[in-house]
């Protein structure tokens, strides 16, 4: 009802509205479905044919792979000849041979009696690692002190060996496969941070001789190759050593790794560091905090937040990168996988297609695993941050 | 106001002591022979056009800018590139900036305990135990748990006055703290800060606020490129300037 004022009569009003009229609905273009596909796959030419590319490419790429890797594929079989073509029909993944040689793309050439060790190191990395991951978890501190402390110690113990404990020594030439990938990456990681925030500290001191030799150190190792850090660990430096100085095959590997890693992650650092405003530092300082205190309170804790998803990627890369150890003669996993797919016993024409493919699958998951674990802790801060 | 912020006796009978303080930027002399004495309890109000170094001048009490030549005393203590001494002086002094500083990625308590407990080696039960009275003191004892972000910039600037006043200094500092505020948040921190001086705090004020400065400094600083210009208590400076450069600079903020 509208309010009537004096001057109005009851004939004045021809129609008055009791009651809203209902809403329109709207157009079927704009909403569901079809709403849906104009909105986001032909709102415009180019978009158009974005899409019709795409839905070609897939219609061309997906149906093969699928059939490769799946409706032809040869699930179990004893050798070679249960992966060969028969007749007509064109042979799909050999996914017998992977099942055959899993143990050796896991273990290399750790003994088999021994492999239980192998396994419980890998129990108690998932259970250090899922600690350390899972951000609510309770007890951070102590699961710290297991990760850091704990878990090196033991696995060394474990797998190298110890006459004390009567765990047979196993040298480090027998290891290989994922346990190698595992060992390589996350030690990579684990030192290469710590060693990274130092140089990334010394790259900004007032100290010349320190900022000096950060610089000096993060240009040099940024300027070579991964392959030549190795190459010279492994070739070069026996040449110069005597053969007892010589430290072990693989630790020389990791140590190259180590350095490298760091050296790239310094500068992911360096730039989280720059993006902390004068401001910051200026108000730790009044307050009285010294150096170490003011970058561990209130540096950085700002400057890794703002890097993680920069701290990851250079993560992801090293994992990838941790393939490159096949050059100091170390089996990895990819190198297991590359040795098992020349065996004569399973040598057909679909061998290695299968070998890295698997290896591609193993390789994805892991780093779209880390990738989505990054993710999730970037939208936990975000949240935080909107505060 | 609330219970006086007790402090053992002071080293020194003045609090800050410059004398024949000169900066130099490269070769622009920011700062020009400055000398000046400010005793226990005083409160000081630095004034000036910008550009004078009346920012540099108590920036370099606490030893966030050094200086090439004189000298600075503070509570006693002689102001050298020693870091121990700088830290030693830091302790002693409180400061609170145009921009607040406060630390984003920690809570307005987390932010006031942090330097009593890192600094002092404060138990954080005490210091939660002060940093909450401290903040019940400039009025937000309900904020205590946000983070800056979610704070006005008036409420962040009393939360940067509280910070500093948890490590107990002798003598508070303020660099132009209301500069960075929209005018109806103003008046909240000027009045914190016009409680802190009725409780006796020596303060070293750099401001525009002359409303402020006639109610509570001692002394009015009016400084201009780099020298002191002029030295008088509000009325005789607001009312009868001694120098044409403060006429010319009250002409133009009193307007």
């Amino acid at each position: 009802m509208i309010a009537r004022s004096p001057a109005m009569t009851e004939n004045d009003i021809v129609y008055v509205r009791t009651a809203p009229s209902r809403a329109l609905s709207p157009p079927i273009t704009s909403v569901g479905f079809i709403g849906w596909l104009r909105a986001n796959l032909f709102s415009s030419w180019l978009n158009t044919a974005l899409t019709l590319l795409t839905a070609a490419l897939i219609v061309w790429l997906v149906p093969p792979i699928v059939r490769f890797l799946f409706i032809d594929a040869v699930w179990s079989g004893a050798d070679r000849e249960a992966c060969l073509a028969t007749g007509m029909q064109e042979a799909g993944a050999c996914w017998a041979f992977v099942h055959e040689r899993l143990s050796y793309f896991i273990y290399g050439s750790y003994p088999v009696a021994e492999r239980w060790r192998v396994n419980l190191f890998f129990a108690l990395f998932a259970f250090g690692s899922a600690w350390m991951l899972w951000l609510d978890a309770p007890r951070r501190g102590l699961g710290a002190l297991f990760f850091f402390v704990v878990l090196p110690v033991t696995s060394y113990v474990l797998l190298t060996g110890s006459t004390l404990l009567g765990l047979s020594p196993v040298d480090t030439s027998l290891w290989g496969g994922w346990l190698v990938t595992v060992v390589v990456t996350a030690v990579g990681i684990v030192t290469s941070m710590p060693i990274g925030v130092v140089l990334a500290l010394g790259r900004r001191s007032s100290l010349p001789v320190v900022r000096f030799l950060s610089v000096i150190f993060i240009e040099f190792v940024r300027g070579v190759p991964l392959v030549t850090v190795l190459f010279m660990a492994s070739v070069m430096l026996p040449l110069f050593v005597p053969p007892a100085w010589s430290p072990d095959k693989l630790l020389r590997a990791l140590i190259g790794v180590m350095l490298f890693a760091a050296a790239y992650q310094a500068e992911v650092v360096r730039a989280g560091l720059e993006a902390i405003p004068r401001g910051q530092y200026e108000a730790g300082r009044a307050l009285g905090l010294g150096y170490w205190k003011l970058h561990g309170l209130i540096v950085l804790p700002q400057a890794l937040r703002v890097t993680i998803p920069n701290i990851v990627n250079s993560i992801i890369a090293l994992f990838k990168d941790t393939t490159l150890v096949f050059i100091a003669g170390i089996f990895d996993f990819l190198r297991t996988i590359e040795v098992a797919r020349a065996d004569p016993k399973w040598a057909t024409p679909v061998t290695s297609t299968t070998g890295y493919a698997f290896a591609a699958v193993v390789y994805f998951i892991c780093c779209y695993l880390m990738a989505r674990y990054a993710a999730s802790v970037e939208r936990r801060l975000a949240r935080a941050d909107r505060r | 106001m609330s219970e006086p912020v007790s402090r053992p006796d002071p080293k020194s009978a003045l609090a800050v002591e410059i004398s024949g303080l000169h900066k130099w930027y490269g070769t622009f002399h920011v700062l020009a022979g400055i000398d000046l004495n400010i005793r226990h309890g005083e409160k000081v109000v630095i004034c000036g056009p910008s550009g004078s170094g009346k920012s540099t001048l108590i920036r370099c009490v606490n030893a966030l800018e050094d200086f090439q030549r004189g000298e600075i005393v503070v509570d006693g203590v002689v102001l050298t590139k020693n870091l121990k001494r700088i830290d030693e002086i830091r302790r002693d002094v409180g400061m609170v900036f145009q921009q607040f500083n406060l630390f984003p990625h920690l809570t307005v308590l987390e932010n006031c305990t942090l330097a009593p407990i890192h600094v002092h080696k404060m138990p954080k039960a005490e210091a939660e135990a002060t940093a909450r009275r401290l903040l019940a003191r400039v009025k937000i004892p309900e904020q205590a748990d946000k983070y800056p972000a979610q704070l006005s910039g008036g409420q962040q600037q009393r939360v940067a006055i509280a910070r500093a006043l948890c490590m107990n200094p002798r003598i508070m500092m303020f660099d132009e703290p209301t500069s960075a505020l929209d005018p109806e948040m103003i008046k909240e921190v000027l009045e914190a800060m016009v409680e802190l001086a009725n409780d006796g705090m020596t303060m070293l004020v750099v401001t525009h606020e002359m409303g402020f400065a006639r109610q509570v400094a001692d002394r009015i600083v009016f400084m201009d490129s780099g020298q002191i210009i002029e030295i008088n208590t509000p009325e005789a400076f607001f009312t009868n300037p001694q120098h044409e450069r403060s006429k010319l600079f009250l002409s133009q903020i009193l307007r």
